[in-house]
């Protein structure tokens, strides 16, 4: 009798258990004698839409401005102002979202799962900067970014690195590349925004670990001039690209280059090609053996870095949120006083069957495989890239910006002796 | 030689802008499709992208961050994970599903001995919830926004004893609207999602009202 009562008693608060459901009035709306009027549900509204307008708005009148700024009137000082003004309004006005750097990962989002709906301004942000560098160079890094702009600020004693330790560190970035879109095209997560190092500094909140990574940035950045954009920035390996075919880019002398070497220090960015000995060229036959070495190599590299890829897929996949939960799932808290974790919690209340969570897990697993394969020989590319660049030699005659590294902010046009009537002062 | 070079340049920068430009005009093309949906649309009802061929299709621009309250557990890293402090995320009172109670599950402590407003009663940490006599045996609760963490400790003990009015929403007029949102990639629920600007809460209870205003 006991036992059945118990029974009955335990299956009735397992109903009220299931029906812990919302949308069900357990309670019926009272009916008020005192003429007591029931306040609204205040729901503020987010951000106007309108708004995402002005930012797309903003974006390409700076991008206009700081081009004519940098091509036509060759001017340190519009370009300096312009990047406050996007340091005022991409930074601390619009606090850090939505920015070109990030971009990549909603528009590789967007690529790869058909039902996320990308954002105008993203898709803006991302194509815009990239359109104009096709045409004027890197001038998004000189006066729009806001990345730029706060680095720039704190640029006080720049040292040279050294072409050698420019081109290791200069690989930094490819890797984060290939990371961000691996993850974002998984649908795992937003990398580059989960570490930007800036955007506590516009919010005035982050946690402390940000905090200390932007602050190191900047106080590294004060030494060596602009350490995200030159050896963190994943954008930038796009603008970079893209930039080394641009149909115009800044050029130190609005003339003839005299070698008179007064501009070689002036960049902060070890951004200017120093002129090599044309005289005496190395033979055919050298070159040819180096270029028969490089087709060779990367190749190899990139076999090789592929098959670490593919084999690392596991650890990669494991920040997976569906990956996470298949393994919680397999390996069940045994500890009776560790309580459930809230994964396995949601995962109960939400009653999927554990075969679809495995099934979702291994096909996410089967796609970081392959993203494994892609992203190791694309890291061997790179590598294979960085070897080729050390062992070719490049011929140059005058001093000349970079086109790939330079950021258009124009310092070394006021290092060159030569003026054109124009831009007399 | 120059020439070449400058021809080179020209045929790079030309197969750049051309992939830009096909990149672009495939995400434009998707977004902007209409076809034949049955509610999985790019437009303000789903905030999914896709085909759409309802009269109340409306083409959206702009997403937002929202938690859905039906797949939330409460677990209170909204509380944590928010990038504001305090969180974004706070609770919302539908009161058009409240029973106004007396004895409050969002209100009391589960084990306590009287019915008062004294603070070692209040289940809430911060006392953002203010109770308010109405009239015999009714008892209005409001939420004290600014108090508010979102911790969820409320809304569990409405929807476990009450009728669940008390619902956590991202506050819109706190969130930043992050590229990507903090909180949703540390949610065990996977409760966060992007919604339509034009339409940015997902509570329960006053749907209707919600579509009344647009």
């Amino acid at each position: 009798m006991k036992k059945s009562l118990a029974l009955a008693i335990l299956i009735f608060l397992f109903t009220i258990q299931f029906l812990n459901s919302y949308g069900i009035q357990r309670f019926p709306k009272p009916e008020f004698e005192s003429g007591y009027v029931q306040p609204e549900t205040l729901l503020p509204n987010p951000r106007a839409e309108v708004l995402a307008f002005m930012d797309i708005g903003v974006l390409i009148i700076s991008l206009s401005v700081v081009s004519w700024l940098v091509i036509k009137k060759r001017s340190r000082n519009g370009v300096f102002w312009m990047s406050l003004f996007a340091l005022a309004y991409f930074g601390f006005y619009r606090e850090g979202c939505i920015c070109a750097i990030g971009s990549i990962q909603n528009v590789t989002l967007a690529l790869f799962d058909k039902s996320y709906a990308i954002p105008l301004s993203a898709l803006v942000f991302f194509a815009a900067p990239l359109a104009y560098t096709a045409f004027f160079g890197r001038t998004f890094c000189a006066g729009v970014c806001p990345f730029g702009a706060i680095q720039d600020l704190v640029s006080f004693r720049p040292q040279k690195l050294g072409t050698r330790l420019n081109a290791v560190l200069g690989v930094i970035p490819y890797i984060y590349l290939g990371l961000a879109i691996l993850y974002a095209a998984t649908g795992t997560d937003f990398v580059i925004c989960r570490y930007d190092p800036f955007v506590g500094i516009w919010r005035f909140n982050a946690s402390f670990g940000m905090f200390i990574f932007g602050g190191l940035l900047l106080a590294v950045g004060i030494f060596i001039a602009r350490p995200y954009c030159r050896f963190l920035c994943p954008y930038g390996v796009l603008l970079n690209w893209t930039s080394r075919f641009s149909r115009k880019h800044i050029t130190i002398t609005p003339a003839e280059c005299i070698q008179c070497r007064l501009c070689e220090n002036s960049c902060p960015y070890d951004a200017i090609d120093i002129p090599t000995n044309t005289r005496n060229p190395e033979s055919k036959q050298t070159m040819g053996r180096k270029l028969i070495f490089i087709t060779f190599l990367i190749p190899m590299l990139m076999l090789a870095g592929g098959w670490t890829g593919s084999q690392l897929h596991e650890p990669l996949a494991g920040v997976n949120a569906k990956v996470k939960l298949a393994k919680q799932i397999l390996n069940p808290v045994t500890d009776k006083n560790q309580a459930e974790t809230f994964e396995i919690e949601a995962f109960k209340s939400q009653g999927k069957q554990q075969a679809q969570v495995f099934a979702e897990a291994s096909e996410v697993l089967h796609q970081f495989y392959i993203g494994g394969w892609i992203l190791g020989g694309f890291i061997g590319l790179v590598f294979g890239g960085l070897i080729a660049g050390r062992i070719i030699t490049r011929y140059q005659a005058d001093y000349v910006p970079n086109k790939g590294n330079c950021f258009s902010c124009s310092r070394c046009v006021d290092y060159c002796p030569i003026k054109l009537p124009l831009e007399t002062k | 030689m120059q020439n070449r070079r400058e021809f080179l340049n020209l045929l790079c920068r030309g197969t750049i802008l051309t992939g830009l430009a096909a990149t672009t005009g495939l995400l434009v093309y998707r977004s902007a499709q209409s076809g034949n949906c049955q509610l999985g649309s790019s437009c303000a009802n789903c905030g999914k992208s896709g085909k759409c061929n309802l009269p109340q299709a409306l083409l959206y621009k702009e997403t937002v961050w929202q938690l859905d309250p039906t797949k939330c557990i409460q677990c209170g890293r909204c509380a944590e994970n928010c990038v504001m402090t305090p969180s974004a995320v706070k609770v919302t009172h539908v009161y058009a599903m409240c029973g106004y109670c007396d004895l409050c599950g969002g209100y009391l402590k589960p084990d306590t001995k009287n019915i008062s407003t004294a603070a070692e009663n209040q289940l809430c940490p911060t006392s953002a919830i203010k109770r308010k006599f109405v009239e015999e045996p009714f008892y209005q609760y409001t939420i004290d926004e600014p108090l508010c963490i979102g911790c969820a400790k409320c809304v569990k003990g409405c929807g476990a004893f009450g009728n669940g009015s008390l619902q956590l929403q991202v506050r819109h007029d706190r969130c930043v609207n992050c590229n990507e949102c903090a909180i949703a990639r540390n949610c065990p629920a996977d409760a966060f999602k992007r919604v339509p600007a034009s339409k940015p809460y997902l509570l329960q209870g006053i749907e209707a009202k919600n579509e009344e205003k647009g």
